[in-house]
């Protein structure tokens, strides 16, 4: 079966619309089919209409996601309540130990990122797996470090990746891998971005499975719990009848 | 002796104007060389078999062993010749005329 690639994190401002085209297109000729490009706030009615005509006219489908950089637990809590029926994937920043594990024991966090410079913040040990596997969250990889760092940078990243995903792995917490791209000219095709996860430890059918399979799972189960005939998982309402 | 098996990979390269084969290889043979060392890049065995400046267009051959290695390397090149550039790989097959009937 012809897999569908997925960029979850093209780190474009979607104000930016000359930006957002081209980039749009480019992972168009790339091969991807769906797109993400994240807001820190609810988008307006022009900039969600730019992101939609951009990825119509590439053949591209959009996902909405939407970024949350928390103060505290409190600021995650009232965000998800005010922004988790608006998209279709909400990623959380984790800064802080009480964010990151409030975020991976909530249900409606899909994905969890940590700060790929400052290797204190990454705080993705085993309590942690352990809450996201249960929540079903995934773990978010950036590959932009992997290619803009270079020496002793790039070593520590890597050693940082590959004991988050052994731990993923151990835990079986499900792995995506996005661009986490701001520029156009450090988008790869996605076999080559799942090419690079080899630095961390990843399998050839694990590492196209973080760019296709897992990113489209988390997708398609959202769109599913956001359409209007959604009851509870696994039910759903098929028909309804008349008052008569 | 065991026989060494080979891949060749067909590159794309995207960049403003056109480098050298010279200046092309050595951007991939540093990149091998900064991500995992002088050891590690010793064993890849990789040449250049082609380079059409026409279409940007290289094919390259390097040990099955190290395939994966080398394409994660191909992945990380952002520069050629001191200008921005970026290497995607088109296709990867085991003889020279599979590869062209590849792409």
């Amino acid at each position: 079966m012809k897999r569908s690639f997925a960029d979850l994190h093209l780190k474009i401002a979607p104000k930016e619309t000359l930006t957002l085209q081209r980039a749009i297109q480019r992972a168009a000729k790339f091969g991807y089919r769906y797109l993400s490009v994240p807001f820190s706030f609810e988008p307006s009615t022009t900039e969600l209409e730019n992101l939609k005509t951009a990825c119509k006219d590439a053949g591209i489908e959009p996902v909405l996601r939407a970024d949350l950089y928390p103060r505290n637990e409190n600021d995650l809590m009232n965000s998800l309540r005010r922004l988790r029926r608006k998209f279709d994937i909400i990623c959380v920043f984790c800064d802080s130990k009480d964010i990151s594990r409030q975020a991976a024991k909530d249900r409606r966090v899909d994905l969890l990122n940590f700060p790929n410079l400052d290797y204190r913040k990454r705080f993705f040990d085993r309590s942690e797996a352990e809450l996201a596997s249960n929540s079903n969250a995934a773990l978010e990889i950036d590959v932009k470090p992997l290619l803009a760092l270079e020496g002793p940078a790039r070593t520590r990243f890597l050693s940082c990746l590959r004991r988050e995903v052994a731990i993923a792995k151990a835990f079986g917490v499900p792995l995506i891998i996005s661009s986490g791209v701001s520029e156009e000219r450090f988008i790869r095709m996605p076999r080559d971005m799942a090419s690079l996860s080899y630095l961390f430890g990843l399998g050839n059918v694990e590492a196209l499975d973080a760019v296709s399979f897992n990113p489209l799972a988390i997708v398609l189960r959202n769109r599913e719990k956001l359409g209007s005939s959604f009851v509870a998982p696994g039910v759903s309402i098929v028909k309804e009848g008349s008052d008569s | 002796m065991k026989r060494v098996k080979r891949r060749y990979l067909a590159l794309q390269l995207e960049m403003d104007g056109v480098p050298t084969e010279k200046e092309l290889m050595d951007a991939v043979w540093g990149s091998v060389d900064r991500l995992y060392g002088e050891v590690g890049a010793s064993l890849t065995s990789m040449a250049l078999i082609s380079f059409d400046v026409s279409c940007n267009v290289a094919v390259i051959r390097t040990s099955l062993e190290t395939l994966a290695s080398v394409r994660s390397s191909l992945a990380c090149i952002i520069s050629v010749a001191g200008k921005e550039a970026s290497v995607h790989v088109l296709a990867v097959s085991g003889t020279i005329k599979a590869l062209f009937e590849k792409f």
